[in-house]
């Protein structure tokens, strides 16, 4: 019975909740909505988003934030499709090392600002974000890569299923939120995130490298957002210097806000993560369906980041009262 | 983290030298930044040394140094705000889209203001009230507010009358109106931030706001009245740039944030709250405007600019708590 209630209590629970009432609320009104059809539309809208959110999600553990994600995956998208461009010889499948490697590296940047200068994440990520912009635009010239650049076999992965009709990129970010939760919970490491997020103070006295985890942290979100990257030329077939990533911190940090990750830092899980991508995917794929116009998802995402925070911050207070409760 | 004190700097530093005290600080080197800009911009082209020139100019970005005034006073108290330029597009929306439905100009005009007002209030409520950290509460309504400007307005722009367009070419002692108005803004705060008892809470609530608590200052109901006033300035800003432009699209501003943000840690403000100075605001503004006209001038792609600006951001930051740590007042 009490692991039953665990379980119901679980910030999860919540979220999952949540995405249930939202999609019977739109299937009484359209119907086909609650089908497999539209399950597959879901899935395919959130691949970037769950990637993205993996590495945003550490680092907003870690006390961080990173704006710069969306600029990240534009450039390494970018790097990337010229080297399909200019250098179509080279076996396709490098282009992911080289977005990675990429991302990895832009990520390394604004970690080394943050931590040589102790400048707060925001201001340095604002920063960068328009400056790997910039960036994006200067390598590029300012020129799109069409589709024809893009190798066929990368487009395949957006469409051609190992399995059950699903899609590589599909199987890819779930991989990824996989490594990911081996990675907060299993690994010295990724405890160690936590320990910095709930108390940065005291965490280098309990002997965290806290430098190294937040270099570490910065990495992989520009790691991910590279991997974003290279898939977003698979899921669109083009890359252009000014829209490929833009506006994609906003989706990522609604996302990871919504499920749960508590902006103070210190909290948050893989599940709750997965489920705010999830919810977030089902309002985008719901919209259309209902035939709200495209022009109102930015205002959408902005009022659910916010109505998330209001949560987030109401169930911090009820924890905070359980403990002195259970205290006394 | 600033916060943590060594025990040995708890023991009085012997005095500096005056002149280190006037020379050592983040607005002379705005100061001396705006002068090497000038000289390198009139190297570039002659056009530089004249005054009507650099005016016009200013006016492209008069209204983001006005917003920038006040968002000084707000990163001086402890806080930011990301949204004033999201704030600057759905005022100047509302009110274009009233006075389009047939509402009168007064009427349209109160209605936008009154907006940019509301939307100060919710992000001070939220800040102070129910104590969300401002920079993750203004990410998320500078989504919403630019996103309920692309609802209004949705892809069209919309036109404001004849007679409303054009207030940076209104010229008063040869100083366009925009441009005046953000000198008095700065005079005027100015001298509130520098000498009067609120603008000295301000700067005791950003140091310690613990402290400033217990010594009485009421500290929530200063950073409100700091978010209310920039969500009416951001409005003001939205309509002067309405006028300026001649139509309003939901895209007005875009990426604003930025260059408010830049000039104020280009003026020295320090990120972490308690100092900085209008002058500093007042001196960035200048020399942004000159740098990036400079960079027009020279042709350099948007692109670039982008760029510079983003590395001006990183290396003011860093510039700014280079010379705050060496300095302890």
């Amino acid at each position: 019975m009490s692991a039953l209630r665990n379980i119901l209590l679980r910030r999860e629970a919540g979220i999952a909740v949540m995405i249930v009432l939202f999609c019977l609320a739109v299937g009484t009104q359209k119907p086909q909505f609650l089908t497999l059809d539209s399950l597959r539309i879901i899935l395919l809208l959130t691949p970037l988003i769950l990637i993205g959110a993996m590495g945003q999600m550490l680092v907003v553990v870690a006390r961080h934030v990173d704006l710069s994600i969306g600029s990240m995956l534009g450039f390494s998208a970018m790097v990337t499709g010229m080297m399909f461009k200019f250098h179509p010889e080279i076996w396709w499948p490098i282009g992911f090392l080289v977005s990675i490697g990429t991302g990895a590296l832009l990520g390394l940047i604004n970690g080394l600002l943050v931590t040589l200068f102790r400048l707060p994440a925001i201001i340095v990520t604002l920063g960068t974000l328009n400056l790997y912009r910039g960036l994006t635009y200067i390598v590029s010239n300012a020129k799109q890569i069409d589709r024809q650049y893009v190798p066929s076999a990368l487009k395949a992965m957006s469409q051609t299923s190992p399995i059950f009709g699903i899609p590589w990129i599909i199987f890819i970010s779930f991989g990824v939120a996989l490594l990911t939760y081996i990675f907060v919970m299993h690994t010295r490491v990724g405890r160690q995130i936590f320990a910095l997020g709930s108390n940065p103070v005291a965490a280098p006295l309990r002997g965290v490298a806290v430098t190294r985890v937040t270099l570490l942290v910065f990495s992989i979100s520009g790691a991910l957002s590279g991997l974003a990257g290279i898939l977003y030329a698979s899921r669109w077939g083009f890359v252009n210097p000014s829209n490929t990533g833009s506006g994609f911190e906003f989706q990522v940090i609604a996302a990871v806000v919504i499920g749960g990750v508590s902006i103070n830092g210190g909290v948050g899980t893989v599940l709750g993560t997965i489920l705010g991508v999830l919810l977030l995917g089902c309002v985008a794929a719901a919209l259309p369906l209902l035939g709200i116009p495209g022009t109102t998802q930015s205002a959408i995402y902005g009022a659910v980041i916010l109505i998330a925070l209001l949560i987030d911050r109401t169930v911090r207070q009820q924890g905070i009262k359980s403990l002195t409760r259970a205290r006394a | 983290m600033s916060a943590i004190q060594t025990p040995a700097a708890r023991e009085l530093p012997p005095a500096r030298p005056r002149w280190q005290v006037i020379v050592i600080r983040p607005e002379t080197m705005t100061l001396v930044l705006l002068i090497l800009a000038l000289f390198g911009a009139s190297l570039l082209s002659p056009y530089f040394l004249d005054v009507g020139y650099i005016l016009r100019s200013f006016t492209l970005s008069a209204e983001f140094a006005i917003v920038a005034l006040v968002l000084t006073m707000v990163i001086i108290a402890g806080e930011i705000d990301l949204s004033p330029a999201a704030n600057m597009a759905l005022s100047a929306c509302l009110f274009a889209f009233a006075q389009q439905a047939g509402v009168p100009m007064p009427l349209a005009i109160a209605i936008g203001l009154f907006a940019g007002l509301v939307m100060g209030a919710i992000n001070g409520f939220m800040v102070i009230r129910l104590q969300i950290p401002s920079i993750i509460v203004t990410i998320g309504t500078l989504t919403l507010y630019r996103g309920l400007a692309q609802v209004i307005a949705g892809d069209k722009s919309i036109r404001v009358p004849d007679w409303f367009i054009g207030i940076n070419t209104v010229l008063i002692a040869g100083i366009p109106l925009t441009v005046l108005i953000f000198i008095v803004m700065s005079v005027i705060l100015g001298v509130v931030l520098s000498m009067t008892i609120f603008g000295r809470q301000i700067y005791q609530i950003g140091t310690n706001e613990v402290a400033a608590r217990h010594a009485g200052i009421r500290s929530q109901r200063i950073k409100m009245s700091l978010f209310l006033l920039m969500g009416l300035v951001s409005a003001v800003a939205g309509l002067m740039t309405a006028s300026r432009l001649g139509s309003v699209r939901y895209d007005l501003g875009l990426g604003g944030e930025l260059q408010m943000v830049l000039m104020a840690m280009l003026g020295g403000t320090y990120i972490f709250g308690g100092r900085g100075t209008i002058l500093g605001t007042f001196l960035a503004a200048w020399l942004l405007v000159i740098v990036s006209t400079g960079m027009t001038v020279a042709n350099v792609l948007p692109a670039v600019q982008l760029v510079v600006l983003g590395v001006l951001l990183i290396v003011s930051i860093i510039a700014t708590n280079f010379i705050y740590s060496r300095t302890q007042r």
